[in-house]
Order: structure tokens, then C-alpha cells, then sequence
């Protein structure tokens, strides 16, 4: 009996190892053809085999140093602009989720509520109608095609998502609250020196968020950026790269300037998930 | 059913019938939903009614400096010797003023008619035709919106100033000096420190959502598209006819057809991405936290890998492998001979839309496997310690104990993603860009949902139809609340009436 029950349970494990092993692979597989293709030598656009048969680095020193004939392809600005895209929306959303969750967690005030659900009904809308009516509001600013205009788009929201940080603050004892109070501490000291302090996986949590979302973020940047090349970000300029005027020249440079986005921000991500978890959870499951 | 009877039934029979109580109460949160808007606008024109009572006493029973007050803003306060304030308060009706006057006024006083003087080639006075500069309904009617909602921000401060007046009036009748700025700010870091905290990111989502959101709902009730097309064209309100353009069933109506088609394959899409990714992920999951099972990180990172992996970056990667001659076709040719050419993404609608719900199932159970993993690891292990002292198998508190605590936990989160997925754009846009194309659909593909539709409407294509647009992304909002709302009551009382024990 017990050794039967052993044997089934091993056979059940290796029945989940093999069904694992065969899933991870079809996850991975489509990163591990665009790694192989994006040191691929030979050919233009696909080929119809898998494998390489010639392997080089020179579709990515062509991506830096804009060999492919076109100017108005241009990588290296790409990644700089969303590079500071993306420190400055980082700054300013981290700042902003932070004060509205400290907010709505730790003080009474007679509109909390009102705000709350005014701010969870402005979530409901779908994305794309407020960032159209917002291209036509910069449009009137004359801010269509600038950085500028992304920082602001990315950062402006920011305080709507402040449901995971709240979470995270409630499960903050109260009890420490009314201690320091009782000591004399504001609560703009409660803020800085006690509830920040601890809430270090939220903190990471949103600043990798916010750091991490100019980066990904393809149809607001397209609405905003419009033809305006030299201020496309990463996502829209290796899009542009697919399109049928440059396709042709561009595409095995596509496949390397994929990786070189991917691979930063996905370890920046595997960096994040430990805090992601710890986060949400902590935040997810009081609901 | 007594307590004692759903005691006695066993996980599904339980699962069971608290979805049929979810259920059968759905009416009745409908009900409660327009009860409570219904109690809103009645508290709204109670706290109005109020406000003009406390207007009128306050005007009588106020000082000369507060009777001022009533037109000229801060007067009570420098009477009072509250300085600073005082001066902000005049500050913000002079701005104002000049505001009206040199910008705001001139577009609001277009505001019912959305312009009326064209541009376009007209006589001069010396008999030859010259371009004539017309207006601009699109910056009337978003300049409207912003100093009206300057104007509602103006008339919070003037009551605002008025109490604060009256205030100081009664505090020195009983003899008290107004705070000085010091204390003031010091106030501001302690007992009114929402205020501090709040303004900065309020004023941000006012401008940036708020005032984009009045726009585009007002736009809906235009003809703002491709033939009315600012600048060179007006628009005008047209009321609901957008609206009765996507509800005018009537034979050969395009936009209406698309409109019906769209929502359907939007509601199938959203029903089985959803509980695809749900039930998938969780099977998943519970592999993967099985105990026994080794190396989980090594797993775990398996998936997590392709959310990390930016979105963009994978879905024209996917789209790219399954044209006719990528890697997906090649690769069922290595098993079957030749190349079968087969046309994934831009030939049959069923095709199509399946692999779009396979791709997305490949986007999405990772998300499922993550939060699911940190809801296992969750489940308090005194729970399965009792089971294993009565002696349950291992089947036995896998069907008692974890998966009606996953389910119980998980629900909210269901919604979410339904939700989620009726907006999801992304997998549609960058996968098949709404292909494969139609000529019966009104600007759409045959896998375009309903927002996916919008952006083609609104930006997407030569030929917007921007007010046929924000009309369909009301309609949106209005499924995508009313779920939300219903889940968000519905769930809260279930949680409330019996926590999983």
C-alpha cells in the first residue's frame, strides 16, 4: 500500500515535471529564436529555417551606429529619449503614488471616500479615450511631439494608481502611528520617518513600475509622437522599423534592438518580482 | 439554506450555490446601483439648497468687511488681519477676471453653437478672393471645458473666502487673533495634511483626466469627423445622433452592424481569455507549488520571463513568427513536409480569432501563475495541519482546502481581468492590427474589438470618425462600470456575510 502510494506519487511528479518542462519551453522559445535571429548574418527578413547558419554581431553595431541608410532611423536617440523619459515620469509618478496612498491609508478626512470613488471610476474609462482627448489638449498647448508631453502623460495619472500602495500601508500596525503621535511627531514626520522607512518593497515596487512603464508603453507614445522621429521612444521607433518602407533593411536590426530593450528591462523585472510579490500580496489579499 | 446545511456540502455544491446567490443578486445590485445615484443627486441638491440658506444668513449677519466680501474676495480676511490669505484670495478674482476677459470669454460665449464663421476663400472688399481665418470648433469647445472648469474651481474658492470671512468675524467677536502664517504651515504638515499631499496629484488627474474626460464625452454629442474636420471646418452638436447610429438596426446599416458584431466578439473574446488564462494559470500554479516538486524558482522564472519581456516586444515578435513564411510555419513543416503556408492572422475570421485567444493565453498565464503562486504560498498551514490530523488525503484537502480558498480569494481578481480584457488593446492592436479586413464592418477587421475600433475611428485611419468614437467609448465605460460595481458590492458582502473559515 505505502509503496504503491510512493510510486504513484512519483509518477505523478515526473508526469508534471515532463508537462512543465515542455511548457517552459514553449514560453521561452520565442525569446530564444528572437536571441538567435538578431545574430543572424545571412538573409533579409525571415528565413525558413530556425537556426542561424551564420552568426554576427553586426546587426547590433549597425543599430548604434545607424548603418542602414536611413537618418531618420536612429536607435541611439531612441534609447535616450526614453531613457529620460523615463527617469523624470519615474520621479514624479513615485512621488505622487506615494503622498495620494499615505494619504487615503493614514488620514481621516470628510472627502476620502468621495475621492476614492471618483478616482476608481476615472479608472474605468477605457485608456484610449482620455489619450486622445489629451493629444488634442497638447495639441492646443503645442506640446504634440515633445518629451515633454510623454513625461506628463506618463506621470499625470500616476496618483489613480495608488489601490496596491494603500493596501500595503493599511497592513502598517496603526499602533506605531499613535505612538509617534503621542511623542509629538506630525504627520508629515509620521510620513517620512516611519511609514516610508518600512515600506521598502512598495517603494522599489513603484519606482521600478513607473521606470519600467515608459519603456513599454507603444500607443500613447505613437499618438503623441505622431511622424516626429527624432522624439520616438524604443517602442514606436522599432515598430517604425517594421513598417514596409524599412522593413526590408531594418528587420534583422529589429530583432537586436529588441533585445537590447528586452534584456535590461527584463532583468530589472526578475530584480522587481521578489518585491512585486511581496506587494501585491500584502496589499491583494485584504482586498 | 441554514448554516448548518452549507456545512454539510461539499466544495462545489458550496461553489455552486454562492454563485447562484452572486447571481440572483445581480438585479438586486442594479437596483441598489441607481438607489444610490438616485440618494446622490437628492444629497447633491439638499447640500445646494444649504448652501444658498448659509449664503443668505451669512450676508445678513456679517460685518461690513464681510459683506464685501460678497464682491470683492479677501476683504473680510485683511479687515481681520489675516494678510496672506486675504491677498491670495483677492489675487485669485483679479487672475480670474483677466482670464475672462482676454482668453476665457471669447471662446465660452461660442460654447451652444461651436463656431459659426468658416474659414475659407471669400471676396475682399477690393473684389478678390483671399483666405478668410475661420474658428476653430475643437479649441472652442476644449477651451470651454477648461474655463468652465476654472470657473467651478473660482466659485469653491469665493464660498470658501466668504466662510473664511465670517469665520474670522466671529472669532474676533469673541476676542481671538487669526493664526499667523507660521502656524498656518505648520497646520498644514499635521491636521491638514491631506490637503498638502493631495493637491499636487489631484490638480494633475483634473487636468490630464478629468478635463480630457468632459471633452471626449462632449464630443460624442458632435459631428466631429472627417468631413467636419478642424481647422477649416466646424462642428456642431448633433445630441444623441451618434448614438442612434450605432443602435439603428435597420437593414444596411453599417455602423450599426459593425457596432453589434464588434460588441459580441468583444464579449466571447473577454469570457474566454479570461477564464482561458484563469483556469490554465491555475493549473499551472498548483504544479508548480506542489509539493514535491523541485527547482520552483527555476519554473517560476520560466514564466515570469515572457511578463518581464516588454509587450511590444513579444507580440510583433509573435506576430512576425506567425506570418506565412515564419518560424511557427516552418516549424509545422519540419513535421508535416513542405511549408503548409498557413495564413494565421489575415485570412478566416475563425482562425484568426483563435489564434489570437491561444496567443493571449500565452501573454496571460504567466500574470495568472504569479498571483496565484503568492496566494498559495498564502494559505495559512494550520489549515492543512487540522485536515492532516483527521486523517484527509491529499485529494481530499486539495478539494477542501485549496481550491476553495483560491476560488474564494480569487474572484475579485476575475472581474478585474474580464474588465481588463474588454479593454485589452494591446494583444489585438500589435497582433493582428484588427485583421483579417472586412468590407461589411465600418472601418474594422474581423478581430477588432470595440476600443480597438475606437483608436482606428478616432486616430488610426484617413477617415475619422472622432464623435462616432468617444460615443462608442461611453458605451464601453458604461459595461465596463456597471460590472465593476455590481462585483465591487457583490463581493464585499460575500466577504462580509461569511469569511472563509
Amino acid at each position: 500500500m505505502i509503496k504503491s502510494y510512493k510510486l504513484r506519487r512519483h509518477l505523478a511528479n515526473g508526469i508534471i515535471y515532463v508537462l512543465l518542462a515542455v511548457m517552459g519551453i514553449i514560453w521561452i522559445s520565442p525569446f530564444a529564436y528572437l536571441l538567435m535571429h538578431s545574430f543572424r548574418a545571412e538573409g533579409l527578413i525571415s528565413v525558413d529555417y530556425l537556426i542561424p547558419h551564420e552568426w554576427t554581431f553586426q546587426n547590433y553595431i549597425d543599430l548604434f551606429t545607424g548603418a542602414g541608410g536611413t537618418a531618420s532611423i536612429n536607435f541611439p536617440r531612441w534609447f535616450a529619449n526614453t531613457f529620460v523619459v523615463a527617469i523624470f515620469s519615474c520621479i514624479i509618478s513615485t512621488i505622487s503614488v506615494l503622498m495620494v496612498s499615505y494619504a487615503f491609508s493614514r488620514l481621516r478626512f470628510s472627502a476620502r471616500k468621495k475621492f476614492m470613488n471618483v478616482g476608481m471610476i476615472l479608472g474605468m474609462f477605457p485608456g484610449f479615450m482620455t489619450m486622445i482627448a489629451i493629444y488634442y489638449l497638447l495639441k492646443a498647448m503645442g506640446l504634440t511631439g515633445t518629451l515633454v508631453a510623454l513625461v506628463i502623460c506618463y506621470s499625470c495619472g500616476a496618483g489613480l494608481g495608488f489601490q496596491i500602495s494603500k493596501g500595503f500601508f493599511d497592513t502598517i500596525p496603526r499602533a506605531l502611528d499613535e505612538a509617534a503621535t503621542i511623542d509629538g511627531a506630525t504627520k508629515n514626520q509620521i510620513f517620512w520617518k516611519i511609514i516610508l522607512p518600512m515600506s521598502k518593497p512598495i517603494v522599489v515596487y513603484t519606482v521600478l513600475t513607473s521606470f519600467i512603464g515608459p519603456w513599454t508603453d507603444f500607443i500613447l507614445a505613437k499618438i503623441i509622437m505622431g511622424d516626429n522621429l527624432d522624439n520616438y521612444t524604443v517602442a514606436i521607433g522599432l515598430q517604425k522599423m517594421l513598417s514596409n518602407d524599412f522593413m526590408n533593411a531594418y528587420y534583422k536590426q529589429f530583432l537586436a534592438g529588441s533585445v537590447v530593450v528586452a534584456v535590461p528591462i527584463t532583468l530589472l523585472f526578475l530584480k522587481m518580482q521578489k518585491y512585486y510579490v511581496e506587494g501585491v500580496t500584502a496589499g491583494g489579499v485584504k482586498g | 439554506m441554514t448554516y448548518v446545511e452549507y456545512k454539510q456540502l461539499n466544495p462545489f455544491q458550496r461553489f455552486a450555490h454562492n454563485f447562484k446567490r452572486f447571481i440572483l443578486r445581480v438585479p438586486h445590485s442594479i437596483a441598489n446601483f441607481f438607489k444610490a445615484i438616485g440618494r446622490a443627486i437628492v444629497g447633491f441638491f439638499v447640500g445646494i439648497g444649504r448652501g444658498f440658506k448659509n449664503f443668505g444668513v451669512t450676508f445678513v449677519r456679517g460685518d461690513w468687511a464681510t459683506k464685501l466680501s460678497y464682491l470683492v474676495f479677501g476683504v473680510g480676511d485683511i479687515h481681520k488681519g489675516k494678510y496672506y490669505k486675504g491677498i491670495i484670495y483677492f489675487l485669485a478674482e483679479v487672475l480670474y477676471t483677466l482670464y475672462m476677459v482676454f482668453f476665457g470669454w471669447g471662446y465660452l460665449k461660442d460654447f451652444l453653437t461651436l463656431g459659426t464663421d468658416e474659414s475659407g476663400y471669400r471676396f475682399n472688399e477690393l473684389g478678390m478672393t483671399e483666405y478668410h481665418e475661420g474658428q476653430n470648433s475643437m479649441l472652442i469647445l476644449l477651451y470651454s471645458v477648461l474655463t468652465l472648469v476654472i470657473t467651478a474651481v473660482i466659485f469653491a474658492i469665493y464660498i470658501s473666502n466668504i466662510k473664511d470671512a465670517y469665520r474670522h468675524q466671529v472669532m474676533r467677536a469673541n476676542g481671538e487673533k487669526p493664526t499667523s502664517l507660521k502656524q498656518d504651515i505648520k497646520d498644514f504638515l499635521d491636521g491638514k495634511y491631506h490637503i498638502t499631499l493631495l493637491s499636487f496629484p489631484v490638480l494633475m488627474i483634473a487636468i490630464f483626466n478629468i478635463l480630457p474626460l468632459i471633452f471626449m464625452i462632449l464630443i460624442a454629442f458632435t459631428n466631429f469627423n472627417s468631413a467636419h474636420m478642424p481647422p477649416g471646418k466646424l462642428f456642431h452638436w448633433v445630441g444623441f445622433q451618434n448614438f442612434g447610429e450605432l443602435f439603428n438596426v435597420v437593414q444596411g446599416a453599417k455602423k450599426a452592424y459593425t457596432f453589434v458584431e464588434l460588441t459580441k466578439w468583444t464579449l466571447i473574446w473577454a469570457v474566454v481569455a479570461t477564464f482561458s488564462n484563469y483556469i490554465l494559470g491555475m493549473i499551472v500554479a498548483l504544479m508548480i507549488n506542489k509539493k514535491g516538486i523541485k527547482l520552483k524558482a527555476l519554473w517560476r522564472t520560466l514564466f515570469v520571463i515572457s511578463i518581464a519581456v516588454p509587450q511590444f516586444v513579444s507580440l510583433l515578435l509573435m506576430n512576425q513568427m506567425l506570418q506565412t513564411n515564419g518560424a511557427v510555419n516552418i516549424l509545422l513543416g519540419h513535421f508535416m513536409g513542405g511549408n503548409p503556408e498557413i495564413k494565421f492572422l489575415s485570412d478566416d475570421m475563425i482562425v484568426a480569432r483563435l489564434t489570437v485567444i491561444i496567443v493571449n493565453c500565452w501573454v496571460g498565464i504567466p500574470y495568472t501563475i504569479l498571483s496565484m503562486s503568492g496566494i498559495l504560498m498564502n494559505i495559512p498551514e494550520d489549515l492543512y495541519e487540522s485536515a492532516r490530523i483527521d486523517g484527509a488525503g491529499p485529494v481530499k484537502t486539495f478539494t477542501s482546502i485549496t481550491l476553495p480558498y483560491m476560488i474564494f480569494v480569487t474572484t475579485p481578481q476575475l472581474i478585474t481581468q474580464f474588465v481588463g480584457n474588454i479593454n485589452n488593446f494591446n494583444v489585438i492592436f500589435l497582433l493582428t492590427g484588427g485583421d483579417p479586413k472586412s468590407t461589411e464592418l465600418y472601418q474594422a477587421g474581423e478581430t477588432d474589438i470595440l476600443v480597438t475600433w475606437l483608436y482606428k475611428l478616432s486616430v488610426g485611419s484617413e477617415k475619422q470618425d472622432n464623435g462616432l468614437a468617444a460615443a462608442i467609448g461611453i458605451l464601453v465605460f458604461i459595461i465596463c462600470a456597471t460590472l465593476s460595481l455590481i462585483v465591487y458590492n457583490n463581493s464585499k458582502s460575500m466577504k462580509d456575510e461569511e469569511a472563509f473559515s
